[in-house]
């Protein structure tokens, strides 16, 4: 039995502690906005927060994440999120939107961060965020967006 | 593709008028995430179904039943824009929801099946979606009519507020139902585009699921889970072609929460409790493949193979005057050869589907692009009259091709793989990124070998050889674009230019390769239009010519759309030549792909280690009526992106015929400090609306290979530009 902190909810589940954040959190506890996109930490879209950093979840054993909170884009409160998700659909940003979970919680955890992120702040806090559809245009302009209505 | 058939559009809208609620009612168990009992019922409680595509609920609300699948193109909005123009609804209560599969109801009027593809959702929808609209709208006037006691005439519907001039006002909910027990009208009249609030409109329209996908709600294939669900992995050959020899399930069987494993068609699956205990429980498996018939030859050998075909005679597929005789007495021959290598689609979500069924009828679940066949393919695998077998499409995590599978080869897995578990027990099948890009159904390789001469400034003869894989010859859909033994799309954009030369030939082979290979995103303009667009360029330069004009002059007066697209983009870059300016160079390229004209000018300068950094692009977009002009500035900035990520870097190798990369680590995929700026011009045209989904794709990658030529780099000959192994 491994026991988890998801959104403020505690699970107890029957798997092996070598089992990745990703899988149990959505086969187990069932929350599926959290996504599989490689399994080795190459795309960003198992992005989770633990204790508010930002993980993935893809490579994370729930054996190491202990009695930490887990944040899942369910899970998600506060203004950063908001500010972050307002903007996202005020700027049609996706487009398959199977990334969008991870690059929305990249963002929030940006924002979090740096209240006024640069195009470079942006690059680098975003780039291990993989889009097939190639949304980064609007990913990066729904961010400024953000920025400034969180200046507000 | 065979074409558009009006008539047909038409009996299908009226077949499609007949029943107000099909019946789909499947009794299997409960979809988890709708609540117990739902069943499968698309457009939920509408009490007004006047055709196959509207719904309209008591709550106003207006669910358009799409039947193209919705994996980021925007059909969902795109066909949602049609029906609420006509019907004069308000955006807010338009929905969208995928249509089941049903072949006479919802056949691709382009296709004559139920699919998506070559950038025809719109296209073959234009008049299809408006009449269904229109029909819906004069059903309620007529219901409102009737109920005020006043001539239709005299009603007005705006904004989804049914009125007249007495002041009575009322809302579609309103008058659903008794609008439900009206004759459907058989050619309602449609706007005239001077009467649109909708369609062209800028800002009158947002996408119908942004807030869904911004929030993780938006359900996948891969989010499906139902009691009693088991999670399939399947190990398939290492090798295509290859086959299982024996296996060993002795320390799979062993992993917690394995339930069995089971040799089907495609390889061993794997059948789990979870995704974890089955991709351990593969991972133990011990299989000994039979390569005895599968494809042993590496790229190395086969680009060497296709270099030797290139100079043999090859079927001609374009031909003017005698391009041989002129190159043999040119004074100079301009030659280039260019290497395209396979290319993965590699949508975000891998490949799945979901399968229940209980012996008798079935439930299948995935995101479907190619339904009608899928459907077939899953009935006849289990058995099935085809009526006991629903197919319904889900949202897909991209596709740029990889899920329009002329072999059927995901559904035929999903129903093999329930079939040999057995009734009542619904599976679920994952691919992970290794399976996908080690999987196949490639972009094939392609060499293209181009000679050329220039005479007093002119551009006299030219000729080009085409090699690579067909995936049309030999298949079922062979007739869609195979004529005269000639698969299309392996040479379209190459052999008709826009270019006025007087001696011209297109030849090309379709050697036998063992490799699965599919389209991809713009399919054969991916090779056609950086090697027509690199070559034209080139030629240009060796005639003392400017690119961009050049390309006017000899498209003269019978390419308007084309060189009204290239103008505008050299207006919008303010276009002074190639340059360079401080480091800077800019290219141009041109291609027609699925109907729309498109123009790009692409700035570029080199980077650390010599890496192209493209800094902006402007791009020109002719495809007719721009029916949501928003969606189609994204599909530009997306498809530029999605091509140049693949010229910089995409690549899948194979050694002794086996793929090298295996992940996002090695089939490196455009990030977004590598994305340029993008600026999008859409030019007004009353013409019917064309692809938008495919054509930003192809001209990024010469219009940047003609920036580096003039940065002193040439054309790169082998792509990927970055990092390229054979």
């Amino acid at each position: 039995m491994v026991t988890l902190k998801v959104n403020g909810t505690t699970h107890s589940v029957d798997i092996d502690d070598d089992t990745p954040l990703l899988w149990a959190i959505r086969d187990n506890i069932g929350l599926t906005g959290t996504k599989f996109g490689c399994g080795v930490a190459q795309c960003g879209a198992c992005t989770v927060f633990i204790d508010g950093n930002s993980v993935r979840s893809c490579v994370t054993p729930v054996s190491a994440v202990g009695d930490s909170d887990v944040t899942t884009i369910e899970g998600l409160a506060g203004k950063e999120a908001e500010a972050v998700q307002a903007a996202w659909i005020a700027r049609d940003v996706p487009q398959c939107g199977y990334c969008q979970s991870g690059q929305v919680m990249s963002a929030i955890a940006l924002l979090k961060e740096n209240k006024k992120p640069t195009d470079r702040d942006i690059d680098l806090a975003m780039n291990g965020n993989i889009c097939r559809c190639a949304t980064y245009v609007r990913i990066r302009a729904a961010i400024h967006d953000s920025a400034r209505a969180l200046e507000g | 593709m065979t074409q558009h058939d009006m008539n047909l559009s038409r009996r299908t809208l009226l077949r499609g008028a007949g029943a107000l609620v099909i019946g789909l009612h499947l009794p299997l168990p409960a979809r988890a995430q709708s609540g117990a009992g739902a069943a499968y019922r698309p457009g939920g409680n509408a009490t007004f179904a006047p055709n196959a595509f509207v719904r309209i609920a008591p709550d106003s609300t207006v669910t358009v039943l799409i039947k193209h699948i919705e994996f980021g193109q925007g059909p969902f909005t795109g066909l949602a824009t049609l029906v609420a123009e006509e019907l004069d609804a308000d955006w807010n209560q338009m929905r969208s929801e995928h249509a089941p599969a049903d072949v006479k109801l919802y056949a691709n009027l382009a296709f004559g099946v139920q699919g998506t593809g070559g950038s025809t959702a719109i296209a073959n929808s234009w008049e299809q979606m408006r009449k269904a609209g229109a029909a819906a709208r004069a059903m309620l006037v007529q219901a409102a009519a009737t109920a005020w006691k006043v001539p239709a005439s005299q009603i007005k519907v705006e904004a989804g507020v049914i009125s007249h001039a007495s002041g009575r006002k009322g809302s579609f909910g309103e008058f659903a139902e008794a609008a439900s027990k009206l004759a459907v009208p058989e050619n309602p009249p449609l706007k005239p585009a001077s009467a649109y609030r909708l369609i062209g409109k800028e800002g009158a329209v947002k996408r119908l699921d942004s807030a869904d996908k911004a929030t993780g709600k938006a359900q996948f294939t891969i989010d499906i889970s139902a009691p009693n669900m088991l999670t399939v992995v399947v190990a398939r050959p290492t090798r295509f072609g290859g086959k299982v020899a024996s296996f060993d399930a002795a320390e799979t069987l062993k992993v917690k929460g394995v339930v069995d494993v089971k040799a089907i068609g495609s390889g061993v699956a794997v059948y789990a409790n979870g995704m974890w205990p089955a991709l351990k429980g593969r991972e133990a498996l011990k299989v000994t493949w039979d390569d005895s018939a599968a494809e042993m030859r590496g790229s190395r050998e086969l680009v060497a193979e296709y270099r030797k075909l290139a100079r043999e005679q090859g079927r001609v597929a374009g031909l003017r005057g005698d391009a041989e005789a002129v190159l043999a007495k040119a004074d100079r021959v301009i030659e280039a050869e260019f290497v395209f290598p396979y290319l993965a689609h590699a949508p975000m979500e891998p490949l799945d589907g979901f399968l229940q069924w209980d012996g008798k009828e079935a439930l299948a679940r995935f995101g479907s692009q190619f339904q009608t066949t899928e459907h077939q393919t899953i009935a006849t695998i289990l058995e099935l009259p085809p009526e006991k077998v629903q197919l319904e499409t889900m949202l897909a995590g991209g596709s740029f091709g990889r899920r329009a599978q002329v072999s059927q080869h995901l559904a035929a897995e999903l129903a093999m793989a329930a079939k040999a578990i057995g009734p009542n027990r619904p599976v679920k099948v994952v691919w992970t990124r290794e399976d996908d890009l080690t999987g196949g159904y490639y972009r094939p390789l392609f060499l293209h070998r181009l000679r050329g001469a220039v005479k007093d400034g002119k551009i006299i003869a030219w000729s080009n050889t085409i090699v690579g894989q067909s995936f049309f010859l030999g298949t079922p859909f062979e007739s869609m674009v195979v004529k005269d033994g000639l698969d299309a799309t392996a040479v379209e954009g190459a052999n008709n230019i826009f270019y006025e030369v007087p001696d011209f030939r297109c030849e090309v082979h379709n050697p036998k390769v063992g490799v699965p290979t599919l389209w991809w995103r713009s399919v054969g303009h991916t090779h056609t239009g950086y090697a027509v667009e690199c070559f034209v360029d080139e030629l240009l330069q060796a005639a003392g010519q400017d690119p961009l004009q050049g390309r006017l002059a000899l498209m003269g007066d019978k390419h308007p759309r084309a060189a009204t697209v290239l103008r505008a983009v050299g207006e919008m870059a303010n276009w002074k030549g190639p340059g360079p300016i401080e480091g800077r160079a800019r290219g141009v390229a041109v291609v027609e792909s699925f109907s729309s004209f498109v123009a790009q000018i692409a700035e570029v300068s080199l980077g650390s280690g010599g890496e192209p950094k493209v800094h902006k692009v402007w791009c020109a977009i002719d495809c007719g009526v721009a029916v949501n002009p928003d969606v189609i500035r994204a599909q530009i900035e997306g498809g530029i992106g999605f091509g140049l990520g693949h010229i910089l870097y995409g690549e899948i190798t194979l050694d002794q015929g086996r793929p090298v990369q295996t992940n996002f680590d090695s089939y490196r995929s455009l990030r977004i400090h590598e994305m340029p700026e993008v600026a999008v011009r859409i030019i007004a045209s009353t013409a019917s609306p064309t692809g938008v989904g495919e054509p930003g794709v192809p001209p990024i990658g010469p219009a940047v290979a003609n920036a580096l030529a003039a940065l002193g780099h040439g054309r790169p000959r082998q792509l990927p530009m970055k990092g390229g192994t054979v």
